[in-house]
């Protein structure tokens, strides 16, 4: 006997509506679970304070600035060469062998895991030349695993520009590089910034590759050439060492916080920028 | 003139990913493949004896780990998050994908750290209570992975579904096939190849994973006989004993490196000719 195919049909969208929910539960549950057990022990003093006995008390100072310090830096770095790259597929060639042999290159780039970067970063920048574990080497491995997102969404971002607005300038007498810096780059500066600051949370977040390239000092970076800690890695430290549960939670919340904001303030700007040309969100963009 | 120096200068920019890309790859490979050439190939991938200490390095428990977890990831991840896709293409109303979507992307932007951390509290006390053992597993590491990898099965997919032309779906219903039906045989076949692309990318996602595994899959290196047993996958491996090692040993986990870069490299290529398969179709 065959089942009807009207009940298969609502059993199975019973299914998918209760995966949906699911999904929508375990965001709720991670991150109500984090901010209840963690909230409670984050104040001013446990953001400003130096740690004391490997974090078992004191704060989280020193490890806050890491994480800009390396993150600055990791801009400094992948921005520029992210959306030069950009303007100069999009802009400057047609689709050629060229063009889709340095897309297979940044995809590569794209897929190779943190640990190997970090493998990478460890034996190149740390030992071959000599930067030590340090928030250089930290921030150099970290651009490379972000440079192929950047990239990705500020060519996507520069292709949404309207090819009116280009055709205008250039027939008004501007060079090509005039176009692209007085005209595109200001139109694509939203989608690009979203990239950028979705980039900014995948720095915050990484673990892996600084543990093996910016190592794991307790104290406040303050030449390029130290060793920092960052957030996340103090996190790890922390649970996988059991040395403080405590403080464990209440720096995940900080975690948390920053990354909700980072992506709360990357959806609005890209709103607007969405609002501006009618495009499919560019946050679905980064997941590829 | 200066239009010719800047096009130079940003093809000099673009490529640097490509660059990086070799550099990359010979690094790991100058530091790994030394040591698997004088350990021997057979022994190196064949063997069970990791014992870095007395000169013994045979990863073959920690490739079957990195496997056992990856399967287990697919198997519970692969319907959850095509189905997912299915949802928000064709039956969610429109405020349930308005919610679905930050959400998935939220999903994907909390930290690996604090997964595995939300996996030692929550989920491995569970596995305790429920079916026995330590609860440091196969198990643990594939639910964790599957809340991980779900973001971008379900982004991939849904890409794939909703390049498959809408008519395919009204001829279809024309036809007098259900919504289900019509989605069942018409447009998942349709979209094979996107959907599978999309699997095979997060399996190589899976497989690099590294901070949510260490801290769920209890690292002991022996060959797993259930899925409640640990494992240590490779990237764990080099996770963990990176800190301390030193010559051989270090030379060993390079080499641990060489092979989750090989089989990674692989998969993305893998990946990108069956996305491109469906596109000439």
């Amino acid at each position: 006997m065959r089942a009807e195919p009207t009940k298969i049909q609502r059993l199975l969208i019973f299914f998918l509506w209760s995966v949906a929910f699911f999904t929508i539960g375990i965001l709720i549950f991670i991150i109500g679970y984090i901010l209840i057990k963690g909230l409670s022990y984050v104040d001013l003093k446990f953001l400003l304070t130096l740690p004391e006995k490997m974090g078992k008390e004191g704060g989280v100072w020193p490890f806050i600035f890491s994480t800009l310090y390396i993150t600055s830096v990791c801009l400094v770095i992948s921005v520029p060469l992210g959306v030069g790259t950009a303007i100069y597929l999009s802009e400057y060639t047609r689709e050629g062998w060229f063009n889709s042999v340095i897309r297979f290159g940044c995809d590569c780039l794209a897929g190779i895991p943190s640990i190997i970067l970090g493998l990478f970063g460890f034996i190149f920048f740390v030992i071959y030349l000599k930067m030590g574990w340090s928030v250089l080497a930290g921030g150099l491995t970290v651009s490379l695993m972000i440079l192929p997102f950047v990239i990705r969404s500020s060519e996507e971002a520069i292709r949404a520009v309207p090819c009116a607005l280009r055709e205008a300038s250039l027939s008004l007498g501007a060079s090509r590089w005039q176009t692209v810096m007085r005209i595109v780059l200001p139109n694509a500066l939203p989608g690009i910034l979203t990239g950028i600051i979705l980039g900014i949370g995948k720095c915050v977040g990484e673990t892996a590759s600084l543990i093996l390239t910016a190592g794991s000092s307790l104290r406040l970076p303050v030449s390029i050439f130290d060793s920092g800690r960052t957030l996340a890695i103090h996190f790890y430290i922390l649970a996988r060492e059991g040395i403080s549960m405590e403080k464990a939670y209440a720096t995940a919340a900080v975690l948390i916080i920053s990354i909700l904001v980072i992506n709360i303030a990357a959806y609005k700007l890209m709103h607007h920028f969405v609002k501006r040309y009618k495009r499919e969100s560019i946050f679905w963009i980064r997941l590829q | 003139m200066k239009e010719r120096l800047i096009k130079g200068g940003l093809s000099i920019i673009a490529l640097t990913s490509l660059g990086s890309l070799f550099l990359i790859a010979f690094f790991i490979f100058k530091e790994g493949i030394p040591i698997i050439l004088r350990v021997g190939p057979d022994k190196f991938f064949f063997s069970t004896n990791w014992r870095p200490f007395e000169k013994e390095f045979g990863i073959l428990s920690m490739i079957v780990g990195s496997l056992s977890v990856t399967c287990g990831t697919l198997i519970l991840s692969v319907p959850l998050g095509v189905g997912c896709a299915i949802f928000l293409a064709f039956f969610a109303p429109t405020l349930m994908r308005q919610l679905l979507k930050p959400v998935l992307e939220l999903l994907f932007a909390i930290p690996s750290v604090v997964y595995g951390f939300m996996g030692v509290v929550i989920l491995i006390p569970l596995i305790q209570t429920y079916f026995g053992g330590p609860g440091y597993s196969i198990l643990a590491c594939s639910i964790v992975l599957t809340i991980m990898i779900l973001p971008v099965i379900v982004s991939l997919s849904l890409d794939a579904i909703q390049a498959v032309p809408r008519s395919y779906l009204e001829g279809a219903l024309a036809l007098g096939a259900t919504k289900w039906q019509a989605i069942w045989r018409v447009i998942l076949p349709a979209a094979r190849s996107g959907i599978n692309a999309g699997v095979i990318l997060a399996m190589a996602g899976t497989i690099g994973e590294t901070m949510a595994v260490i801290m769920v899959a209890g690292n002991s290196v022996k060959m797993p006989h259930s899925i409640l047993d640990a494992v240590r996958p490779l990237t764990a491996n080099i996770a963990l004993e990176m800190g301390y090692a030193t010559g051989e040993h270090q030379e060993a986990l390079f080499a641990t490196g060489v092979v989750l870069f090989i089989v990674i490299m692989i998969l993305n290529v893998i990946a990108r000719f069956v996305a491109k398969s469906g596109v000439s179709k």
